[in-house]
């Protein structure tokens, strides 16, 4: 066949095949690349004022535990988990909240009325009425929790993940 | 450069040799029915590429199953498209494959030297209603826990042996977690190998014997 100026069946069979295949890939491909990571894409951090029921309900000077629970759903699994929050209030709108989990391997720590200290039972870690460490392997205080109070109720701010 | 690195390759591979024996082959002129083994092979590479897909989120657990699917239809980005290809691609691929065998039937196609293509074609077609059947039972909803009773319970009439061959494919005598492991199992392992080896046969005398012309008046 003899050259010519035109585009030639075979050059436009093959570049229609050419572009046709490339729209076919992008269609099948975005959607399977999109399928495999999507869940990463999910932000699964949550954050939240927690109510933690009228002030008045905790004593001032004492640590009062309050405990509650958060459902986590990750794809088709939920996990409930389960929080402790030592409240111990001072005067006024002094309020000092602090997770119950032991900072060595997060075992829950509770109030000792008598000794005047959160025991943790697992290694015998000893923490003062604010959280810092008296003695034991606990790497560092309790961790606070910020607080605020809103019409006599007080909250708690919770992040998760 | 490109066709010299092509040169080189098959000068090593000889892909020319084999393109030719595999697309270049003579045919007779045929119909749109011929299309039809083709469209089952499609359908088959579909089938397991959108199965693997699905297996990445899939828990073949009672307690998961159904759950998992839920999130693939509404949690994980295009799950519902992957699912519904895989879910209409199944019913698609039991049509196509029994259409395929009724051409092959009517046009007297099996005949020799083709018998053997015709024999690894029937159980291609045993295996595919298999896939059909192990694949229905892991949605674990009620349309599939009472379809799997009911059609595990129907070997079950066989005499003397029935009741036996049930249990086998329940792994007990009722249905359980036990069986929707076993469904699985055999969806995504034992009948794909065995389907891949019998495409691979079925192919190759496809190629070696050449595809039969359509019979005619004299025939």
């Amino acid at each position: 066949m003899a050259e010519s100026a035109e585009v030639s069946r075979r050059d436009f069979v093959t570049v229609v095949v050419g572009a046709v295949g490339a729209v076919i890939g992008l269609c099948v491909g975005i959607p399977a690349v999109a399928y495999l990571v999507s869940p990463a894409l999910k932000v699964q951090k949550g954050e939240d004022w927690v109510s933690c029921g009228p002030l008045e309900n905790y004593p001032i000077g004492v640590p009062t535990l309050f405990t509650f629970t958060r459902t986590q759903v990750n794809g088709w699994e939920r996990t409930t988990i389960s929080y402790g929050v030592y409240i111990l209030r001072g005067e006024g709108e002094q309020i000092l909240a602090l997770n119950n989990m032991c900072t060595h391997l997060s075992c829950r720590v509770s109030w000792k009325e008598d000794a005047q200290d959160y025991v943790c039972p697992c290694h015998d870690g000893h923490f003062s009425i604010d959280g810092k460490v008296v003695s034991g392997p606990p790497p560092r205080p309790l961790d606070p929790y910020q607080t605020k109070v809103e019409n006599g109720e007080l909250f708690i701010f919770l992040q998760e993940g | 450069m490109t066709s010299k690195f092509v040169t080189w390759l098959d000068e090593r591979l000889g892909l020319q040799g084999i393109y030719d024996t595999v697309f270049d082959r003579k045919v007779p002129k045929v119909n749109w029915w011929f299309t039809l083994g083709s469209a089952s092979l499609f359908l088959f590479v579909m089938q397991v590429v959108t199965g693997i897909f699905l297996s990445v989120y899939y828990v073949p657990s009672p307690d998961h199953a159904y759950d998992s699917i839920q999130y693939i239809m509404n949690g994980v980005t295009f799950g519902w498209l992957i699912r519904g290809i895989h879910h209409w691609g199944a019913t698609l691929m039991v049509i196509f494959v029994f259409i395929h065998m009724l051409r092959t039937f009517y046009y007297a196609a099996y005949k020799f030297p083709r018998e053997l293509t015709w024999v690894t074609g029937v159980v291609l077609l045993l295996a595919t209603l298999g896939m059909g059947f192990t694949g229905y039972l892991l949605p674990w909803n009620q349309k599939a826990y009472w379809a799997t009773t009911v059609g595990t319970e129907i070997p079950g009439t066989i005499p003397v042996i029935g009741p036996f061959i049930t249990s086998i494919l329940r792994g007990g005598s009722e249905l359980s977690a036990v069986t929707l492991a076993r469904f699985y199992s055999v969806h995504i392992w034992f009948l794909p190998l065995v389907i891949l080896l019998v495409i691979g046969i079925h192919m190759y005398l496809i190629i070696r014997l050449g595809i039969s012309n359509i019979p005619g008046k004299d025939d």
